[in-house]
């Protein structure tokens, strides 16, 4: 993966378990100096606004460390259930599947390269 | 013959955990389809939380249900917290009085078919959702 953390969410997470792993994450892009983050939640069954807020704030969080975050594998009953919710995600950049979101990575990444040389 | 109504504690986060997938077996019993089950055990989740956080814990109480036609399942959230002062600002999107999204009772009743809520200032908050399959 190099520059890249991979996060595969494979439990029913209890709200502190959320909290914690979001605090793993942060540290984990800053130990490994890391671009790019990749969540993905394809065997989470279930996403509220709870999961939903913190998958936003890791979002926000490492965007702040210099990372770009991509969702991946979300499953469509709960991208429904999700936007019947309300919660539409803003601000965060979803992909298929791993493949895919690792290619999103790779253009968000070299976009951001970019900007800086101007 | 299967049994028909039952209660869980939410007195934990791992209440909440509990609580999820017990809808998600009793919906998957009534055969609802995977999108209806996931409203259902989402709503759960929310309505749940809100018990612990706001209503310093309470109970989920369950119930296979039918009418003429169709078969459902009804949950009962209860809570002896402090009560909803101002249910219809609670009942607004994007207000919360703690840390969420302010998300949990609108959204809620988004993902269910029937939504009823009875909340008392000091007297604790009641709220019993349907979805039909």
């Amino acid at each position: 993966m190099g520059e890249f953390l991979l996060v595969t969410i494979q439990v029913d997470m209890h709200d502190q378990l959320a909290l914690r792993l979001q605090d793993d994450l942060s540290t984990a892009i800053q130990k490994n100096a890391s671009k790019g983050v990749l969540v993905d939640i394809s065997t989470l069954e279930m996403v509220d606004s709870f999961i939903g807020r913190m998958v936003s704030d890791i979002s926000g969080i490492s965007k702040i460390l210099g990372a770009d975050t991509v969702l991946v594998g979300m499953q469509p009953a709960v991208a429904i259930t999700l936007v019947e919710l309300g919660l539409s995600l803003p601000g965060v950049a979803t992909a298929l599947n791993v493949e895919r979101g690792m290619a999103l990575l790779r253009q968000k990444i070299d976009a951001d390269g970019a900007d800086v040389g101007h | 013959m299967s049994v028909t109504n039952g209660e869980a504690p939410l007195r934990s986060e791992h209440d909440i955990v509990l609580a999820r997938q017990l809808v998600r077996k009793l919906t998957q019993e009534l055969g609802f389809s995977l999108v209806d089950q996931t409203k259902m055990v989402t709503a759960a989740s929310e309505l749940a939380r809100n018990a612990l956080i706001y209503g310093r814990g309470g109970t989920m109480i369950w119930e296979k249900t039918a009418d003429s036609e169709r078969r459902g399942l009804k949950l009962l959230f209860a809570d002896e917290g402090p009560g909803i002062p101002d249910l219809n600002l609670a009942m607004t999107d994007g207000w919360t009085s703690g840390h969420g999204l302010g998300m949990g009772l609108t959204g809620a009743k988004r993902l269910v078919n029937d939504f009823n809520i009875d909340t008392k200032v000091g007297g604790g908050t009641r709220v019993t959702i349907v979805r039909w399959k």
